[in-house]
Protein backbone atom coordinates (compact mmCIF):
# COMPACT_ATOMS: atom_id res chain seq x y z
CA UNK A 1 0.00 0.00 0.00
CA UNK A 2 1.46 3.28 -0.74
CA UNK A 3 2.26 5.15 2.41
CA UNK A 4 4.85 7.81 2.68
CA UNK A 5 4.20 8.13 6.31
CA UNK A 6 5.02 5.00 6.94
CA UNK A 7 8.38 4.30 9.40
CA UNK A 8 8.55 0.37 8.17
CA UNK A 9 11.89 -0.51 8.88
CA UNK A 10 13.07 2.92 10.34
CA UNK A 11 15.26 2.40 13.67
CA UNK A 12 13.64 5.20 15.76
CA UNK A 13 14.93 6.03 19.75
CA UNK A 14 12.24 7.51 21.64
CA UNK A 15 13.55 9.12 25.07
CA UNK A 16 11.27 9.92 27.85
CA UNK A 17 9.57 6.64 26.55
CA UNK A 18 7.84 5.62 30.20
CA UNK A 19 4.87 7.99 30.10
CA UNK A 20 2.78 10.44 28.31
CA UNK A 21 3.63 11.96 25.42
CA UNK A 22 6.65 9.76 24.87
CA UNK A 23 4.97 6.42 25.38
CA UNK A 24 2.32 7.05 22.88
CA UNK A 25 5.04 7.84 20.66
CA UNK A 26 6.83 4.55 21.44
CA UNK A 27 3.97 2.97 20.84
CA UNK A 28 2.25 4.48 17.38
CA UNK A 29 5.84 4.31 16.17
CA UNK A 30 5.41 0.75 16.69
CA UNK A 31 2.34 0.68 14.28
CA UNK A 32 3.39 1.98 11.78
CA UNK A 33 6.22 -0.52 11.23
CA UNK A 34 9.52 0.79 12.96
CA UNK A 35 12.11 -0.52 15.22
CA UNK A 36 11.68 1.36 18.58
CA UNK A 37 14.17 1.97 21.34
CA UNK A 38 12.65 2.93 24.30
CA UNK A 39 14.50 4.73 27.02
CA UNK A 40 13.85 5.70 30.52
CA UNK A 41 14.85 6.00 33.95
CA UNK A 42 12.01 3.75 35.38
CA UNK A 43 12.92 0.27 34.15
CA UNK A 44 9.16 -0.83 36.14
CA UNK A 45 7.19 2.00 34.32
CA UNK A 46 9.90 1.57 30.97
CA UNK A 47 8.54 -2.26 30.69
CA UNK A 48 5.12 -1.31 30.43
CA UNK A 49 5.41 1.15 27.48
CA UNK A 50 7.92 -1.73 26.03
CA UNK A 51 5.23 -4.21 26.84
CA UNK A 52 3.10 -2.55 24.65
CA UNK A 53 5.06 -1.79 21.39
CA UNK A 54 3.36 -3.58 18.40
CA UNK A 55 5.51 -6.37 17.41
CA UNK A 56 3.53 -7.59 14.72
CA UNK A 57 5.90 -5.90 11.63
CA UNK A 58 8.22 -8.53 12.93
CA UNK A 59 10.09 -5.42 14.39
CA UNK A 60 13.12 -5.60 16.41
CA UNK A 61 12.58 -3.12 19.58
CA UNK A 62 14.85 -2.61 22.33
CA UNK A 63 14.58 -1.22 25.66
CA UNK A 64 17.52 0.50 27.59
CA UNK A 65 17.39 2.17 30.89
CA UNK A 66 19.32 5.38 31.18
CA UNK A 67 19.43 8.57 32.97
CA UNK A 68 20.41 11.85 30.40
CA UNK A 69 21.34 13.71 33.20
CA UNK A 70 24.20 11.17 33.74
CA UNK A 71 27.08 11.27 31.26
CA UNK A 72 28.01 8.05 31.79
CA UNK A 73 24.86 6.53 31.24
CA UNK A 74 24.26 8.68 28.19
CA UNK A 75 27.81 7.26 26.85
CA UNK A 76 26.64 3.96 27.04
CA UNK A 77 22.88 4.59 25.73
CA UNK A 78 24.91 5.91 22.33
CA UNK A 79 27.01 2.89 22.85
CA UNK A 80 23.89 0.41 22.22
CA UNK A 81 21.92 1.48 19.89
CA UNK A 82 23.00 0.56 16.62
CA UNK A 83 22.62 2.90 13.53
CA UNK A 84 19.39 5.45 13.92
CA UNK A 85 17.08 6.75 11.38
CA UNK A 86 15.04 9.10 13.96
CA UNK A 87 14.99 10.72 17.23
CA UNK A 88 12.47 11.59 19.67
CA UNK A 89 13.74 13.69 22.57
CA UNK A 90 10.77 13.71 24.64
CA UNK A 91 11.90 13.34 27.85
CA UNK A 92 11.48 16.94 30.27
CA UNK A 93 10.13 18.11 33.58
CA UNK A 94 8.39 21.51 34.49
CA UNK A 95 8.75 23.26 38.32
CA UNK A 96 6.56 26.43 38.73
CA UNK A 97 7.90 29.43 40.01
CA UNK A 98 7.23 33.18 39.80
CA UNK A 99 10.11 34.82 38.30
CA UNK A 100 11.25 36.63 41.29
CA UNK A 101 11.98 33.22 43.62
CA UNK A 102 13.77 31.00 40.89
CA UNK A 103 17.03 30.28 42.33
CA UNK A 104 20.03 28.24 40.05
CA UNK A 105 18.99 25.14 41.82
CA UNK A 106 15.63 25.47 40.01
CA UNK A 107 17.22 26.96 36.64
CA UNK A 108 19.88 24.39 36.71
CA UNK A 109 17.01 21.40 37.31
CA UNK A 110 14.82 22.37 34.41
CA UNK A 111 17.04 23.15 31.84
CA UNK A 112 19.47 20.19 32.47
CA UNK A 113 16.16 17.92 31.75
CA UNK A 114 14.62 19.85 28.79
CA UNK A 115 17.31 21.51 27.36
CA UNK A 116 20.55 20.34 27.66
CA UNK A 117 19.98 16.24 27.97
CA UNK A 118 18.27 16.62 24.42
CA UNK A 119 21.12 18.58 22.79
CA UNK A 120 23.73 16.28 24.71
CA UNK A 121 22.16 13.34 23.93
CA UNK A 122 21.92 14.66 20.70
CA UNK A 123 25.27 15.64 20.24
CA UNK A 124 26.17 12.29 21.17
CA UNK A 125 24.40 10.19 18.35
CA UNK A 126 25.86 12.71 15.84
CA UNK A 127 29.67 12.60 17.03
CA UNK A 128 29.69 8.80 17.14
CA UNK A 129 27.93 9.03 13.54
CA UNK A 130 24.76 6.49 15.17
CA UNK A 131 22.47 9.13 12.85
CA UNK A 132 21.80 7.73 9.51
CA UNK A 133 21.98 9.82 6.31
CA UNK A 134 18.56 11.66 5.55
CA UNK A 135 17.43 10.47 9.03
CA UNK A 136 15.54 13.06 11.68
CA UNK A 137 15.49 14.73 14.99
CA UNK A 138 12.27 15.80 16.65
CA UNK A 139 12.18 17.96 20.07
CA UNK A 140 9.14 17.52 22.02
CA UNK A 141 9.01 21.88 22.75
CA UNK A 142 5.59 23.44 23.44
CA UNK A 143 3.56 25.90 23.31
CA UNK A 144 5.13 27.71 26.17
CA UNK A 145 8.42 28.36 23.80
CA UNK A 146 5.54 31.03 22.42
CA UNK A 147 3.40 32.24 25.04
CA UNK A 148 3.72 32.51 28.65
CA UNK A 149 2.02 32.22 32.01
CA UNK A 150 2.55 32.98 35.50
CA UNK A 151 4.91 30.59 37.29
CA UNK A 152 5.66 29.12 33.92
CA UNK A 153 9.26 31.32 32.93
CA UNK A 154 11.46 28.17 33.74
CA UNK A 155 9.34 25.80 31.78
CA UNK A 156 8.79 28.37 28.97
CA UNK A 157 12.83 29.92 28.97
CA UNK A 158 13.44 25.99 28.76
CA UNK A 159 11.74 24.78 25.94
CA UNK A 160 12.48 27.98 23.86
CA UNK A 161 16.38 27.43 24.36
CA UNK A 162 15.12 23.98 23.33
CA UNK A 163 13.56 25.30 20.02
CA UNK A 164 16.47 27.53 19.37
CA UNK A 165 19.03 24.43 19.62
CA UNK A 166 16.48 22.82 17.17
CA UNK A 167 16.83 25.62 14.96
CA UNK A 168 20.96 25.08 15.00
CA UNK A 169 21.15 21.37 14.31
CA UNK A 170 18.89 21.89 11.51
CA UNK A 171 21.50 24.62 9.97
CA UNK A 172 24.31 22.74 10.97
CA UNK A 173 23.48 18.63 10.26
CA UNK A 174 22.00 19.87 6.93
CA UNK A 175 24.76 18.99 4.63
CA UNK A 176 23.93 15.03 5.94
CA UNK A 177 20.71 15.60 4.97
CA UNK A 178 19.69 15.05 8.78
CA UNK A 179 16.73 16.77 9.54
CA UNK A 180 15.73 18.97 12.78
CA UNK A 181 11.97 19.60 13.66
CA UNK A 182 10.01 20.18 16.68
CA UNK A 183 7.06 19.97 17.80
CA UNK A 184 4.72 22.29 20.04
CA UNK A 185 1.57 20.93 22.11
CA UNK A 186 -0.42 22.79 24.10
CA UNK A 187 -2.05 21.36 26.91
CA UNK A 188 -1.85 17.39 26.77
CA UNK A 189 -3.27 15.07 29.45
CA UNK A 190 -0.11 13.25 30.84
CA UNK A 191 1.15 12.93 34.48
CA UNK A 192 3.41 15.92 34.19
CA UNK A 193 -0.12 18.30 33.95
CA UNK A 194 -2.30 16.11 36.20
CA UNK A 195 1.31 17.14 39.02
CA UNK A 196 0.95 21.25 38.42
CA UNK A 197 -2.51 22.23 37.98
CA UNK A 198 -5.30 22.22 39.85
CA UNK A 199 -8.88 21.01 38.62
CA UNK A 200 -9.99 24.76 38.80
CA UNK A 201 -7.24 25.76 36.51
CA UNK A 202 -8.13 22.79 34.08
CA UNK A 203 -11.32 24.38 33.95
CA UNK A 204 -10.42 27.82 33.20
CA UNK A 205 -7.56 26.62 30.49
CA UNK A 206 -9.99 24.66 28.27
CA UNK A 207 -11.87 27.78 27.21
CA UNK A 208 -8.61 28.66 25.91
CA UNK A 209 -8.85 25.77 23.08
CA UNK A 210 -11.33 26.32 20.57
CA UNK A 211 -11.28 22.47 19.12
CA UNK A 212 -12.86 22.29 22.87
CA UNK A 213 -10.54 19.70 24.63
CA UNK A 214 -7.13 18.87 25.46
CA UNK A 215 -4.55 17.14 23.52
CA UNK A 216 -4.09 12.84 24.17
CA UNK A 217 -0.67 11.97 23.49
CA UNK A 218 -1.10 10.45 20.56
CA UNK A 219 -2.53 13.54 19.17
CA UNK A 220 1.10 14.71 19.54
CA UNK A 221 2.76 11.07 18.77
CA UNK A 222 0.98 11.53 14.96
CA UNK A 223 2.59 14.84 14.14
CA UNK A 224 6.20 13.45 15.68
CA UNK A 225 5.27 10.14 13.41
CA UNK A 226 4.76 13.08 10.39
CA UNK A 227 8.59 14.65 11.39
CA UNK A 228 10.56 11.61 11.36
CA UNK A 229 8.47 9.92 8.16
CA UNK A 230 9.99 10.83 4.45
CA UNK A 231 6.20 12.32 4.34
CA UNK A 232 8.50 15.32 6.08
CA UNK A 233 12.01 15.02 3.94
CA UNK A 234 11.69 18.67 3.09
CA UNK A 235 11.05 19.67 6.51
CA UNK A 236 13.66 20.94 8.41
CA UNK A 237 14.16 23.42 11.07
CA UNK A 238 10.64 24.01 11.61
CA UNK A 239 7.88 24.19 14.74
CA UNK A 240 5.32 22.33 14.49
CA UNK A 241 2.10 23.50 16.82
CA UNK A 242 0.03 21.04 17.73
CA UNK A 243 -2.36 22.38 20.36
CA UNK A 244 -5.83 22.35 19.54
CA UNK A 245 -6.04 25.93 18.49
CA UNK A 246 -4.75 27.42 21.51
CA UNK A 247 -2.46 29.85 19.89
CA UNK A 248 -5.06 31.30 17.70
CA UNK A 249 -6.75 32.97 20.89
CA UNK B 1 10.20 26.06 63.01
CA UNK B 2 8.66 29.40 62.41
CA UNK B 3 5.59 31.01 64.65
CA UNK B 4 2.63 31.80 63.04
CA UNK B 5 3.79 35.59 63.72
CA UNK B 6 6.68 34.99 61.54
CA UNK B 7 4.65 33.39 58.68
CA UNK B 8 2.41 36.19 58.78
CA UNK B 9 5.25 38.87 58.21
CA UNK B 10 6.38 36.61 55.52
CA UNK B 11 2.88 36.61 54.14
CA UNK B 12 2.25 40.30 54.02
CA UNK B 13 5.84 40.16 52.21
CA UNK B 14 4.29 38.86 49.03
CA UNK B 15 2.06 42.18 48.67
CA UNK B 16 3.21 45.60 47.42
CA UNK B 17 -0.02 47.73 47.98
CA UNK B 18 -1.61 46.31 51.04
CA UNK B 19 -0.02 47.80 53.98
CA UNK B 20 1.11 44.83 56.28
CA UNK B 21 -0.68 46.35 59.41
CA UNK B 22 -4.05 45.30 57.45
CA UNK B 23 -2.49 41.42 57.32
CA UNK B 24 -3.09 39.54 60.54
CA UNK B 25 -3.69 35.86 60.81
CA UNK B 26 -7.67 36.17 60.65
CA UNK B 27 -7.52 37.77 57.44
CA UNK B 28 -9.43 36.73 54.89
CA UNK B 29 -6.77 37.20 52.16
CA UNK B 30 -8.79 36.09 48.97
CA UNK B 31 -11.25 39.72 49.92
CA UNK B 32 -8.00 41.42 50.11
CA UNK B 33 -7.64 43.95 46.80
CA UNK B 34 -4.26 43.20 45.64
CA UNK B 35 -5.20 39.25 45.96
CA UNK B 36 -4.78 37.68 42.78
CA UNK B 37 -3.25 34.22 41.08
CA UNK B 38 0.09 35.17 40.98
CA UNK B 39 0.39 36.07 44.53
CA UNK B 40 -0.75 32.71 45.31
CA UNK B 41 2.10 31.49 43.33
CA UNK B 42 4.48 33.67 45.35
CA UNK B 43 3.16 32.32 48.53
CA UNK B 44 3.42 28.38 47.32
CA UNK B 45 6.97 29.65 45.90
CA UNK B 46 7.72 31.40 49.88
CA UNK B 47 6.28 28.66 51.36
CA UNK B 48 9.07 26.41 49.39
CA UNK B 49 11.61 28.36 50.23
CA UNK B 50 11.09 28.82 54.01
CA UNK B 51 9.95 26.03 55.04
CA UNK B 52 10.49 23.41 52.18
CA UNK B 53 7.14 22.53 51.72
CA UNK B 54 5.51 22.45 48.54
CA UNK B 55 1.86 23.26 48.81
CA UNK B 56 -0.85 22.86 46.12
CA UNK B 57 -3.04 25.24 44.47
CA UNK B 58 -5.59 24.06 46.16
CA UNK B 59 -4.04 24.22 49.48
CA UNK B 60 -4.47 27.96 48.95
CA UNK B 61 -7.71 28.03 47.12
CA UNK B 62 -9.12 26.23 50.26
CA UNK B 63 -7.63 28.70 53.02
CA UNK B 64 -9.96 31.32 54.00
CA UNK B 65 -7.69 32.99 56.23
CA UNK B 66 -3.95 33.40 56.73
CA UNK B 67 -3.92 31.39 59.45
CA UNK B 68 -5.83 28.59 57.77
CA UNK B 69 -2.89 28.50 55.12
CA UNK B 70 -0.37 28.49 57.98
CA UNK B 71 -2.07 25.27 59.36
CA UNK B 72 -1.88 23.64 56.09
CA UNK B 73 2.02 24.03 56.00
CA UNK B 74 1.93 22.60 59.52
CA UNK B 75 0.28 19.64 58.40
CA UNK B 76 2.68 18.52 55.98
CA UNK B 77 6.00 19.19 58.14
CA UNK B 78 4.17 16.17 60.43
Amino acid sequence: MYNPFSLKGKTILVTGASSGIGAATAVECSKMGANVIVTGRNEERLKKTFDHLDISFGANHLMIIADLADETSVNSLVEQTGILDGVVNNAGVNRVKPVTFIKQDDFDYVFQSNAWAAVNLTRSLCRKKKLRKNSSIVFTSSVSAFFNAPGRALYAGSKAALTAFMRSFAVELSDKGIRANAVHPGLVETKLIAENLTEEELQNNLKEYPLNRFGKPEDVAWAIIYLLSDASAWVTGTSMIVDGGFMLK
Amino acid sequence: MKSLEEFVVLFAEQFDDTDASEITAATVFHDLDEWSSIIGLTLIAMVDEEFGVALKGDDVKTSVTVEDLYNKVLAYLK
